[in-house]
């Protein structure tokens, strides 16, 4: 007794015991059976790497941000990098402009264009504006803390992840009501 | 605290033991207590336990003369007779054999109630029972190797460290760690992530060892090596950083930099310039952009990101 627990045959051998014949013979069959039926080929170790390099040119790439999961980290980062890629579109782009045609987007004519339209449009326009400034801003700000070694910890890249989402929140209203 | 099977009593048996420090010492020698003794529900947790037979024929006396019988037998049934809890698994299919087929989720049903705790155990249990072809690498079962590294539910993790969602209405999605090449299923092709990890030399390097016995170090010393030298190379975190994903040819990942900072941070290491000079370029280390998807995800609970930031640190110290 005390052998078989210690080999860990126990289960087996109570199975194999009290399993009626037709059952035991079952298993024999499925053993016999599973034997497989596929043709082999030798092939000298060279052949190998030629193998391994075809199925390396074929292999997929596993799929990655569609499915992994959405996390404050990775989200934050990425839409620090687009708010940032459009700011900046908006800041060249502006002034490319005004480069090429000064009069018609001189600071007058802008005020004069914003004044004709209504006010959902204003006010949607500026949270447009508003929101990616803000985030990017306060954003800047924390990776200037973890540049100095301030909030490593994945609770503190939290805690700091969600002060900026909050500061955000308010300087967005509060820049849309200025 | 008696130790009976694999139960735990929290109190020494009653009765014949008056020594107090019977509790301390024959935690390995299990006695069988006075089961007459001791209250029902107790008695229940004995009777499903890997000690039933010897319970039983303890029991058997003390019972027959309580008539208590029916109602054990019946804890015994309801223990055996469990509903089966059915819950999907849907696990990323891809064969080598088979290349132009696109990779596939394939669905698998099992039953929770007849499976262990972790993924590991459903995948062990699905490649034995109804699909032998699932491919996947694992070794130890305890988390210690790091193979069984794979994306569950979203998020990169170690298969027998992760407990499945007991919630049977969701399905379980498994797919091998992202944005690397598939060898088979959830095998992913790590050679170019050894290769980087070589590439740091991750060893002792110092041209003048002491000129007898071993190196020493300080506590404080030592302390520093403390959530760096952990790391079990799963490749858990450096497949979660979206820098890898794009860039993976030329930065090196959260797990290999982490590896190079244990090094540098090393007092016994006399190299730790050399090892800095080689972080100095665009890409090897300044791909980290700080996302700390490694922090969140690293199934060791370390934090790859806080070391990068420290290596950057010293080289803008420098």
């Amino acid at each position: 007794m005390m052998s078989t627990r210690v080999l860990g045959l126990g289960p087996a051998l109570r199975k194999a015991v009290f399993s009626p014949r037709i059952v035991r013979n079952q298993i024999v069959l499925r053993n016999v059976a599973a034997k497989r039926g596929v043709q082999t080929q030798s092939l000298p170790p060279s052949a190998s790497i030629e193998i391994l390099n075809k199925q390396r040119l074929k292999r997929p790439s596993s799929p990655h941000f569609t499915i992994y999961q959405p996390q404050l980290t990775w989200l934050g980062s990425i839409a620090n990098r687009m708010t940032g890629a459009a700011l900046s579109v908006l800041l060249y782009g502006f002034s490319l402009a005004y480069l090429i045609s000064p009069t018609n987007f001189s600071s007058a004519k802008v005020v004069e264009y914003v004044k004709q339209v209504p006010d959902s449009v204003k006010y949607a326009g500026k949270v447009i504006l508003a929101a990616p400034f803000a985030f990017h801003s306060f954003n800047g700000l924390r990776h200037l803390g973890w540049d100095m070694g301030y909030f490593l910890s994945l609770k503190g890249a939290y805690r700091s992840g969600y002060a900026v989402l909050g500061a955000t929140a308010l300087g967005t209203v509060a820049l849309v009501l200025m | 605290m008696l130790v009976i099977g694999s139960r735990e009593f929290s109190q020494a048996p009653p009765g014949p033991f008056p020594d107090p420090e019977f509790t301390r010492h024959n935690y390995l020698t299990p006695f069988p207590p006075l089961l007459s003794s001791l209250s029902r529900p107790r008695r229940r947790r004995l009777s499903r336990s890997g000690m039933q037979s010897l319970a039983r024929s303890a029991l058997r006396p003390a019972l027959r003369a309580r008539t208590f019988a029916s109602s054990a037998t019946r804890a015994q049934a309801a223990a055996v007779e469990k509903q089966p809890l059915l819950k999907e698994f849907k696990i990323y299919r891809w064969n080598p054999d088979e290349p132009e087929k696109k990779p596939t989720l394939q669905s698998y049903t099992i039953d929770l109630n007849q499976c262990g705790p972790m993924v590991l155990d459903a995948l062990i249990k699905i490649k034995n029972e109804i699909d032998p072809t699932l491919t996947f690498r694992r070794s130890c079962r305890e988390g210690i190797c790091g193979s069984c590294a794979m994306n569950i539910n979203g998020q990169n993790t170690l298969a027998c460290l992760c407990r499945i969602d007991r919630n049977a209405s969701k399905d379980s999605k498994i797919y091998p760690l992202p944005h690397m090449y598939i060898v088979k299923d959830l095998v992913p092709d790590l050679t170019l992530f050894y290769k980087q990890y070589k590439s740091i030399e991750p060893y002792l390097k110092n041209d003048n060892p002491p000129e007898k016995g071993e190196f020493l170090q300080s506590q404080e010393d030592r302390k520093k090596l403390d959530g760096l030298y952990e790391c079990i190379l799963c490749a858990c975190c450096s497949t979660s950083c979206p820098s890898y994903w794009w860039n993976q040819d030329e930065y090196l990942g959260p797990a290999t930099l982490m590896a190079a900072y244990r090094w540098i941070a090393d007092s016994r290491d006399a190299y730790g310039a050399q090892r800095k000079e080689r972080l100095q370029n665009e890409m090897s280390m300044y791909r980290c952009h700080t996302i700390f998807n490694c922090a969140r995800t690293c199934p060791k609970g370390l934090n790859p990101a806080a070391a990068i930031a420290k290596i950057k640190l010293e080289l803008a110290a420098d």
